[in-house]
């Protein structure tokens, strides 16, 4: 069916949790009522990235890109761009909103040094249609795998490609399909890792929301390569929308045969299996999610044996995760060379992050290896929110570390951020400002690893309470100097003596913070001071009299009715009855409140 | 939809593609816009690009070519307009394109790349514009 119009509703959880659904049900129906059904198709796709302007509605050919659009503007944006051929112009996307100067797609910043591979089908096809998904060459390589190739072509592809795995370490992939090829076995087992956990990182939901066939057809491709028939994908309970688009992709699937007995006829068969996790940080680590995946306790295991030799219920297993999977049947379409032309020496084509915190443009955006910092933070995220200074960005979620703007125009690969003791991690990336404590931030990443600790070795179960308390003590203002060197002892050993990645690489956010910010570590120490104020023991709120106008904005503010003061006379703050809230500090509109 | 063989698949990549590349806008060189103002559609531009949209299907050309549809470009009296963007040949304003002279355009201009004539109009202020 030819249409006159497309429009692209964004379907991914930030847009669909901004109303996005009923967006698209809206425009269904409009498009009925104003007599237009059959000019326009409507299709609900996966993440656009721009999370930050959504929910985000793309209309084709016209290439229209419309943000922040409402439910109530589906009956405009049919009746202007279906019935007459027009832009509806205050919906477009502008990159000021004072000159209301609209910008083209191709125009905007947070596209243009994008490189999508992983995310070449997210925003383009609907997720919930495996035509779409095949149209786009969609198991095309499944197709070369099952009869052109021979298993060893494949991992020789996936070498020369020098695809990485990008859950974290960087482990060469072709090198776990090599070895689960290796040994002779009854058994062997495909499995993916959607078991997301960092703080701030979407990436792996998003591509199984927004493309969930292409995960699919890269483990399939797997099982021919290493000769396995069964596969998992452990995917956490928390995201239902992944699931249920994935569940529909598995059926489509196996009722075009291209899951099941006997796929398109080659005689090969391979089936998947969705396992929910529960949400246990830890059960991200591979051995903790095997052991989750066979039903037991989801704790680490000693390596090695390694899952690809010996995994699931002792099976030579590989383990990869979603973003991983996701580029493989890319590489085996275009070849390992045209891959491996993107990317810096060690680290071969893009990476997805997920840009959260105090940035302009939230969202998720993928670029080739080797970009540097500040064309991630300031070109495509549009800089820091408000005007403010950059402090740090934070990666690798609670296994890495702070980066400082001393290093922002180092190109971000694997051994660049390990170097400076941060890591890949899974791609989450929070900007920090002038406004965010290090202490307090370490401190928040310290408490998350003792809740998510499994608590089987003693290094990490201990390690991490005794750093989280040190940490404490210091935004409380008891801190020593000497509580300084324990932090980097502790942090020592753990680094030495747990057991798995987890409390491996948890005492990194410390260790680095301490590194790059030990100054403000040491104010915190010596001179009870947060610059930033968040480190509530240690702020005290006054009132300039001098500014103080006496409007009593501050103290109709105040939650404890601790500021007291005539009319149009200075206000004075009850410091021993503060709760330190900040409420009468946003409140004041005359700078009369100081933090100190 | 049974299981299927490797020709089947192929089969079936081969009819999505179709469907899927209409949507898509890049690499592509041709562009038909259709004037869709109150004038053109009181003169009958709706049944025009209906008849350009299944004509450019006819010839096999919906990888190529974008079909939108714009405002009034100013030639009210000889609606409706036509505008053809085509790499290596001139860029043309259309009038008085009917539902029945729509087909015969994608074929002249589109595939034997000629022009069609007696319906060649100049745009009103372009020149104006560019002196």
């Amino acid at each position: 069916m030819a249409y006159k119009n497309y429009i692209l509703v964004c379907g991914g959880t930030g847009c669909e949790s901004a109303k996005a659904d009923e967006i698209y049900k809206n425009l269904l129906h409009e498009a009925e009522a104003q007599g237009v059904k059959a000019d326009v198709q409507v299709v609900k796709t996966g993440c656009f990235g721009f999370c930050e302007k959504g929910p985000i509605v793309k209309v084709l050919p016209s290439e229209s890109f419309y943000v922040e659009v409402k439910p109530e503007d589906a009956k405009e944006i049919i009746a202007e761009q279906v019935v007459k051929g027009r832009e509806v112009k205050r919906l477009l996307y502008k990159k000021d909103q004072k000159t209301a100067d609209t910008v083209k797609v191709e125009d905007i910043e947070f596209y243009q040094k994008q490189f999508r591979i992983v995310l070449r089908n997210c925003g383009v096809i609907n997720p919930e249609s495996i035509d779409e998904y095949i149209a786009r060459d969609g198991y095309a390589a499944l197709e070369k795998v099952l009869f052109e190739m021979k298993p060893e072509d494949v991992i020789a592809e996936l070498k020369t490609a020098g695809l990485r795995g990008r859950g974290g370490a960087g482990f060469p992939t072709w090198r776990k399909w090599e070895f689960s090829r290796g040994p002779v076995a009854d058994q062997k087992y495909v499995v993916c890792n959607a078991d997301e956990g960092d703080p701030g990182a979407y990436m792996d939901r998003s591509t199984i929301e927004g493309d969930p066939h292409s995960v699919i057809e890269a483990m399939t491709i797997c099982g021919k390569t290493i000769g396995a028939t069964k596969g998992y994908v452990y995917i956490r309970a928390e995201y239902p929308l992944a699931i249920d688009r994935l569940k529909i992709a598995l059926q489509q699937a196996r009722d075009y045969g291209l899951l099941g007995k006997n796929i398109l006829g080659s005689g090969f068969d391979f089936d998947l299996e969705i396992r929910l996790g529960a949400g246990a940080f830890v059960c991200g680590e591979e051995t903790a999610l095997l052991q989750s995946v066979e039903g037991k306790r989801g704790m680490p295991v000693p390596r090695p044996p390694f899952p690809a030799v010996k995994g699931l219920w002792g099976k030579p297993t590989v383990i990869n995760n979603v973003e991983t999977w996701a580029n493989i049947p890319v590489i085996i379409n275009k070849g390992g060379a045209w891959f491996a032309k993107i990317g810096t020496e060690t680290s071969k084509g893009t990476k997805v992050f997920a840009l959260t915190g105090k940035i302009n443009n939230s969202g998720l955006v993928e670029v080739p290896m080797g970009t540097t910092l500040r064309e991630i933070i300031f070109d495509i995220g549009g800089g820091i929110k408000g005007g403010k200074k950059f402090k740090g960005a934070q990666t690798g979620g609670p296994s890495g570390g702070i980066i400082t703007s001393d290093f922002l125009d180092t190109p971000i690969d694997y051994e660049s951020l390990t170097a400076l003791g941060s890591m890949m991690g899974s791609g989450g990336l929070i900007v920090m400002d002038e406004d965010d404590c290090v202490v307090n931030i370490s401190k928040f990443y310290m408490e998350f690893c003792v809740d998510e600790s499994c608590g089987k070795c003693s290094p990490c179960r201990v390690g991490t309470n005794q750093m989280h308390a040190i940490l404490e003590k210091i935004t409380d203002g008891k801190g020593t100097r000497e509580d300084l060197a324990k932090l980097h002892k502790i942090g020592a050993a753990m680094k030495k003596a747990a057991l798995c990645g987890l409390g491996q690489t948890a005492p990194n956010p410390t260790l680095s913070t301490i590194k790059y910010f030990e100054k403000e570590y040491l104010e915190h120490i010596d001179e009870l001071k947060c610059v930033a104020g968040k480190c509530k023991k240690l702020v005290v709120f006054e009132v300039i009299p001098e500014k103080c106008i006496g409007c009593g904005l501050c103290a109709r503010r105040c939650p404890v009715n601790c500021i007291a003061g005539e009319k149009k006379q200075p206000h004075v703050i009850d410091k021993m009855k503060c709760i330190k809230c900040g409420e009468c500090f946003s409140a004041c509109k005359f700078g009369a409140i100081v933090k100190k | 939809m049974a299981k299927m063989t490797l020709e089947q698949l192929r089969k079936l990549r081969e009819d999505k593609k179709q469907d899927l590349t209409r949507r898509e806008v890049e690499g592509k060189e041709i562009q038909i816009i259709v004037g869709m103002g109150t004038c053109g559609i009181a003169a009958g531009a709706k049944q025009t690009f209906d008849e350009i949209v299944k004509a450019v299907d006819e010839y096999g050309l919906g990888a190529d070519v974008i079909i939108r549809q714009t405002g009034c470009m100013g030639l009210c009296y000889v609606e409706p307009t036509v505008e053809v963007v085509m790499p290596g040949m001139p860029t043309v304003i259309y009038g008085k394109m009917t539902q029945e002279t729509a087909k015969e355009l994608v074929r002249k201009h589109l595939v034997e790349k000629s022009l069609l004539e007696n319906h060649i109009f100049d745009r009103p202020a372009a020149d104006i514009v560019k002196k």
